[in-house]
């Protein structure tokens, strides 16, 4: 009777060095980790505050909240995959390519409202061709996100070239805070789809469904929970939820290009990272991603009114992906060298290895 | 020598003190322990896994080490294998203190361990499993894989087996893989061979087979390390048996010097009462019939049906095609051709979710890989298979989930500190009882348990009987595959044999004996009794 | 000592199927080189200035880079790692070294060359550091490299921008000139991968790649080094990107902080589409060279056909995905078939 050799981890994780297993989490350390990040976002918006005069002023919520706002969007349908132990790098170049078809079709005299309709049903195949390829052929996540996310931007930049498409109506440009608040629509829109997203995550069959699955979809699937479907529908709302984001970014910059978007998918996987989620998947909540979110947008907003470059914010993302997950990993680590010390210490005899 | 009683202030222990093995096997008087562990410690985190734990091991010795789980056998062998270093206590190789900081410097010390599931690296070919970090070198220090070669055909011809040096081993059935990891304590001219579990998914022939290994080994002067649930196994392949529990050794011994029920008694700390399966109750009607089930190359035309009320057993040698009938029947895999009804009405197929609805439930063999999430709380656990039924208006309140997980833990008695304590932490029995309440919380008509005391102690075993048994009372229909014959012959109204995939024999409680159920599992013309 | 004495015979066929998995990985290769031949075919079929022997050399050349890069990658894939930074990385090395020669004009080729590598195996060690010792994800490691490096790069060389001035003739000569017809660069590079090819078949550490690959905790177990390995395979990929980096400097003679950028996502689809499978353990340095060469001719084919260049990157994720879907596949039915073809004969 054959047995399959050890089980590769999902393709999230692209490969630890040595261990794949989950870093064991209790319950308690990842209430701490919440609590790092208010901590963090306070020191933040002290920081903030100290080096600019204009931060804590309402134009400054404003232009963090739309600055934010597009990435923070698309974190939340990452979350979930990130926590079923998948990954989604294509998610910036679906922006890119519904943004690109929208402008297309609007540019070709499409009415604007099909237009959309449109850049969503391409949000939808490419979702689903991520969701089949994974969940039905059972391929890498990492290899196949890399995939299309190369052949999304190569059709995006066939479809547009280098051109750009302007001249969307006015009426629609987000550009404009909320009537009678200081709120950027993308923003806004933020926070109604994390609430919906907290609950399903948090309270509903789908959640505790999800979360089993990051951590073991063997026994998920043995308890009649339907990993393929529920997988397949996520990268098929992820998707989606990214070509919206695209249509959004059209609206909100009145242009459409082929690169829009480009290497933003650093940025919502650093969001996702930082907000807690374990990238072996199983473990995150969404107040998690919502504080990062209002870390991250807060961050980058006294970055720029203090004149750091758009490359140097780069640097700063690279660095919070690093800490969100050396943090985790360092406390295990830190324990480990301690152990490692001890040992050293009380010197258990000396070490010599008898031949045999 | 740690030759002496132990010393715990245990009454029943006292008196059932056991000669503990006087000195060296009179075989080989006055030679010194190829390896001795002294009053080993291991504690992780508030778990202290070993507080004494304590071996001899003599060349040329096959040396049983049994006890419940959570006796601490399984870290002892970490320590042997380099992957724990012990807190207390000392470690003698040789008659040398060693300290073996890492798994390379186990090796280097002479000991090789084979663990239940073989650790081989499916990519490469069986010549680099055996060799890899120490293949044989020509100039410049370059890989000699003619050598390597040779070496490896050489090996396996002393093992009696034929195999492809240069196969990847992916694909390699488990005895194969044992094989492999074998030819690679040779090689390393181990003088101290650790199995762990050796004989859980072989069959009788290729257990047979290595218990002839194991003589082999023997008379070339390795010390072979023994550890196995099978009681029977250990009595009938090793010179000594050494007993632990809770972490410390309680008794060495020689097997010849022990009966069944010291063993036994030295290992849970008191006497067992065995219970006797329920006279046969009201049958009810077929629950679960199975017509004709197919599927290419694993099993061909299996029928049966289990009434309710009654324990059908599914019996036969490992590979028979025992779980993938029930996996198939649940919708786990899929099957070719046949049909499966449940109460008269078809049972899609490859669909767990029909299954469940249907009032199906599965225990798989597995309960590690496919019955738990081993990192989640006892109280998801519990809850995994009934989110839906929890829920209310779509979300699952938290204490309706609480209550349920409380209430049947409770049912189950499974030991526990908390509900959201990872299941991870909880003994082997309790994890199964945790897999048990997961389906009996939906309240199944069918229930289809595959190995149900595989890997659990003693005490929790015979709970385990008494809620099968129970189940049944109540009407469940209830399938049960198990390899453990006194288990089948015990608990079942009928017994089914599979072999090779097919149906070969149907026996009733009364007519069934052990002869009857290997004779047809093995495909004997005649069951002929010893 | 013979263990079998009493065993019943149990017959079962004894099949050669090494040369199954074998097969497949030389059949790979084969059907790459075929792939472009067929390519390269009916690309000068269409266009027949295609097969000149200058269209050739810019193939060779436009490919040398990737090839390289992937000889890296491949060796850190291999372990079921990934190092998505190595665009990032090469980038820097080009920038750098053309900092170097325009202020120091006398540098020799060799000294440059030398501090491209060393610059990229400096980005490796950290790397490898970070992923063995705080055993952080390497897809996560290599991702937020990608954008320091490339940050960094940007910071410092705002505006700046490598002249051809600057770089001596001597240094560029190895980016156009050629011997026997064939481009230095193309030597270099084939040079390395070849010697790499060897040291993964022939030397243990190289072999220990490959199981750290197939099965992590059984290579702790089997007492292999892991994190060293690891982190040397993460300072190969590095140093070779910084090797990259000199050569393209070389090439271009021309570079801005923009050097290098995407080039990682191609180098993945190359190596995977040249048989090295993504969660480590099988494939070779030789099928990713030919998968990096593949994708250049598909490029230089493009431009031949007078199809959009743009394409390209569609057309490379695209042979990426059919690749990974072609290997799963592959392996499966190759898994089925070991099964069903058994293993060990008992021998009586």
């Amino acid at each position: 009777m054959s047995s399959e050799m050890a089980t590769a981890p999902a393709g999230g994780g692209g490969g630890g060095s040595a261990s794949a297993t989950h870093p064991r989490f209790s319950g308690r350390s990842l209430q701490r980790w919440e609590l790092a990040l208010v901590v963090v976002l306070a020191g933040t918006l002290v920081f903030g505050a100290a080096e600019s005069p204009v931060f804590l002023t309402t134009p400054t919520i404003f232009y963090t909240g739309l600055n934010i706002g597009l990435i923070a969007i698309m974190a939340l349908p990452l979350t979930m995959i990130v926590v079923t132990g998948e990954i989604d790098l294509s998610v910036a170049a679906m922006l890119g390519l519904s943004c690109t078809v929208f402008g297309y079709a609007f540019g070709h005299g499409i009415d604007v409202y099909l237009a959309m309709l449109i850049a969503l049903a391409v949000g939808v195949v490419g979702g689903a061709l991520n969701g089949f390829l994974i969940t039905r052929l059972g391929l890498p996540s990492i290899a196949v996100t890399i995939g299309t996310l190369t052949m999304f931007r190569g059709i995006a930049e066939v479809i547009l070239g280098q051109n750009e498409v302007t001249g969307f109506p006015n009426s629609l440009l987000v550009v404009a805070p909320i009537g009678g608040t200081q709120m950027a629509w993308t923003f806004a829109i933020f926070l109604v789809l994390a609430v919906i997203y907290g609950v399903i995550l948090h309270w509903s069959p789908i959640g505790r469904s999800i979360y089993a699955i990051g951590l073991n979809k063997e026994t998920a699937f043995f308890s009649g929970i339907r990993v393929t479907r529920i997988k397949f529908c996520l990268y098929v709302i992820s998707g989606a939820i990214c070509a919206m984001v695209g249509v959004l970014y059209a609206l909100q910059n009145n242009a459409a290009r082929y690169d829009a978007g480009t290497g933003l998918e650093l940025n919502v996987v650093a969001v996702v990272l930082f907000g807690g989620v374990s990238i072996f998947g199983g473990r995150g909540t969404i107040i998690g991603v919502v504080l990062s979110v209002l870390v991250v947008g807060c961050f980058d907003e006294v970055l720029t009114l203090i004149n750091v470059s758009q490359e140097e914010q780069n640097i700063v993302f690279g660095v919070l992906l690093l800490i969100s997950v050396l943090v985790p990993n360092g406390a295990d680590g830190y324990h480990r060298l301690r152990r490692r010390l001890q040992r050293g210490r009380t010197g258990v005899a000396a070490p010599t290895a008898a031949p045999p | 020598m740690p030759q002496r009683a132990d010393g715990a202030p245990d009454a029943e222990d006292a008196s059932h003190a056991v000669d503990a093995g006087r000195g060296p096997d009179p075989a080989r008087p006055g030679a010194a322990p190829v390896l001795a562990v002294e009053h080993a410690q291991k504690s992780f985190g508030a778990v202290q896994a070993l507080v004494d734990g304590s071996i001899e091991l003599y060349a040329g010795e096959a040396h049983g080490l049994v006890g419940e789980n959570g006796a601490g056998k399984s870290t002892l062998v970490k320590v042997l294998a380099g992957v724990h270093l012990p807190e207390g206590g000392r470690m003698l190789i040789g008659g040398q203190e060693t300290v073996l900081r890492n798994p390379a410097a186990s090796l280097d010390a002479g000991i090789a361990v084979i663990y239940q599931e073989p650790t081989l690296f499916p990519d490469l070919s069986v010549a680099e499993n055996i060799f890899m970090g120490r293949q044989p070198r020509r100039s410049l220090r370059r890989i000699d894989r003619a050598s390597m070669e040779r070496q490896v055909r050489a090996v396996l011809d002393r093992l009696g087996v034929r195999l492809d040096p240069w196969r990847a081993t992916r694909g390699l059935s488990i005895a194969d893989q044992q094989i492999i990891e074998i030819a690679k304590a040779l090689t390393l001219e181990a003088r101290v061979i650790v199995m762990d579990e050796p004989t859980a998914a072989l069959s009788a022939a290729e257990v047979a087979r290595l218990f002839r290994v194991i003589e082999a080994l023997r008379q070339d002067g390795a010390a072979i390390l023994f550890i196995s649930h099978r009681l029977d196994e250990v009595f009938a392949s090793c010179q000594r048996i050494t007993v632990m529990r809770d972490g410390r050794w309680v008794l060495t011994s020689l097997a010849g010097d022990l009966t069944p029920d010291d063993l036994v008694r030295a290992m849970v700390g008191r006497d067992l009462v065995e219970r006797e399966a329920g006279a046969a109750a009201e049958l009810g009607e077929p629950v679960l019939r199975v017509e004709r089930l197919t599927r290419e190359g694993t099993f061909v035309d299996v029928s049966f049906e289990v009434r309710a009320g009654e324990i059908v057993a599914l019996a036969g040698l490992v590979g028979a095609g025992r779980s993938e009938v029930a996996r198939a029947i649940f919708g786990v895999d899929r099957y070719d051709a046949g049909s499966v009804t449940i109460g008269g009405r078809p049972l899609k197929r490859g669909s767990p979710t029909a299954a469940m609805e249907a009032g199906i439930g599965l225990v798989p063999e597995d309960r590690r890989q496919h019955g738990l999430v081993m990192d989640e709380s006892l109280e998801r656990n519990i809850a995994l298979a009934s989110l839906y039924r929890l829920a209310r208006h779509g979300l699952i309140p938290a204490h309706a989930s609480r209550l349920f997980a409380a209430d049947w833990a409770q049912r189950l008695q499974i030991k526990y500190g908390r509900l959201t304590d990872p299941v991870l932490n909880l003994s082997g029995g309790n994890q199964q009882k945790v897999v048990l309440a997961k389906w009996l919380s939906r309240k199944p008509t069918v229930l289809i348990v595959d190995e149900p005391t595989r890997g659990i102690d003693v005490g929790t075993k015979a709970e385990v009987h008494r809620l099968l048994v129970a189940l049944a009372g109540d009407g469940v229909a209830v399938l049960m595959i198990s390899s453990e014959l006194p288990e089948v012959l015990r608990l079942a109204d009928r017994i089914l044999v599979l072999r090779e995939g097919r149906l070969v024999a149907e026996l009733a409680h009364d007519e069934a004996t052990e002869e009857a159920v290997i004779g047809a599992a093995a495909g004997l013309v005649s069951a002929v009794p010893a | 000592m013979n263990a079998a004495a009493g065993a019943p015979v149990r017959i079962a066929p004894a099949v050669r199927s090494h040369r199954l998995a074998e097969t497949l990985a030389r059949f790979r290769g084969l059907a790459i080189a075929a792939v472009i031949l067929i390519v390269f075919g009916a690309t000068s079929i269409k266009n027949p200035s295609f097969a000149h022997s200058t269209s050739i050399q810019e193939i060779l050349t436009g490919a040398a880079l990737f090839i390289l890069l992937a000889v890296g990658e491949t060796v850190v894939i291999v372990t079921r790692n990934v190092d998505l930074s190595v665009g990032s990385t090469l980038g820097l090395s080009a920038f750098e070294v053309g900092q170097l020669y325009t202020h120091h004009p006398h540098t020799s080729v060799a000294v440059a060359l030398l501090v491209g590598i060393a610059i990229g195996a400096a980005c490796g060690a950290v790397i490898g550091l970070i992923t063995t010792v705080a055993r952080v994800p390497s897809l996560v490691v290599t991702l937020a490299a990608l954008y320091i490096i490339r940050g960094y790069v940007n910071v410092i060389g705002s505006g700046i921008q490598i002249e051809p001035s600057s770089v001596p003739t001597s240094f560029q000569s190895i980016g156009y000139s050629s011997i026997l017809g064939v481009p230095w660069l193309f030597v270099i590079v084939i040079a390395v991968a070849l010697v790499a090819a060897y040291g993964m078949r022939t030397f243990r550490a190289g072999r220990e790649l490959y199981a750290i690959g197939s099965n992590p905790e059984a290579a702790a177990l089997a007492g292999i080094p892991v994190a060293r390995r690891v982190f040397g395979a993460f300072v190969i990929s590095g140093a070779l990107a910084g090797l990259g980096g000199a050569l393209f400097l070389a090439e271009y003679a021309t570079v801005d902080a923009t050097g290098g950028s995407g080039y990682e996502l191609l180098v993945v689809a190359a190596v995977v589409v040249g048989g090295v499978a993504i969660f480590g353990g099988s494939g070779n340095v030789i099928g990713a060279a030919l998968g990096a060469i593949l994708l250049q001719v598909i490029n230089q084919s493009l431009v031949a056909v007078r199809v959009s260049p743009f394409w390209d990157s569609a057309i490379a994720g695209a042979l990426l995905l059919a690749a990974i879907a072609f290997d799963r596949l592959l392996s499966t039915r190759a898994t089925r078939a070991m099964r069903a073809k058994g293993g060990a004969t008992y021998v009586e």
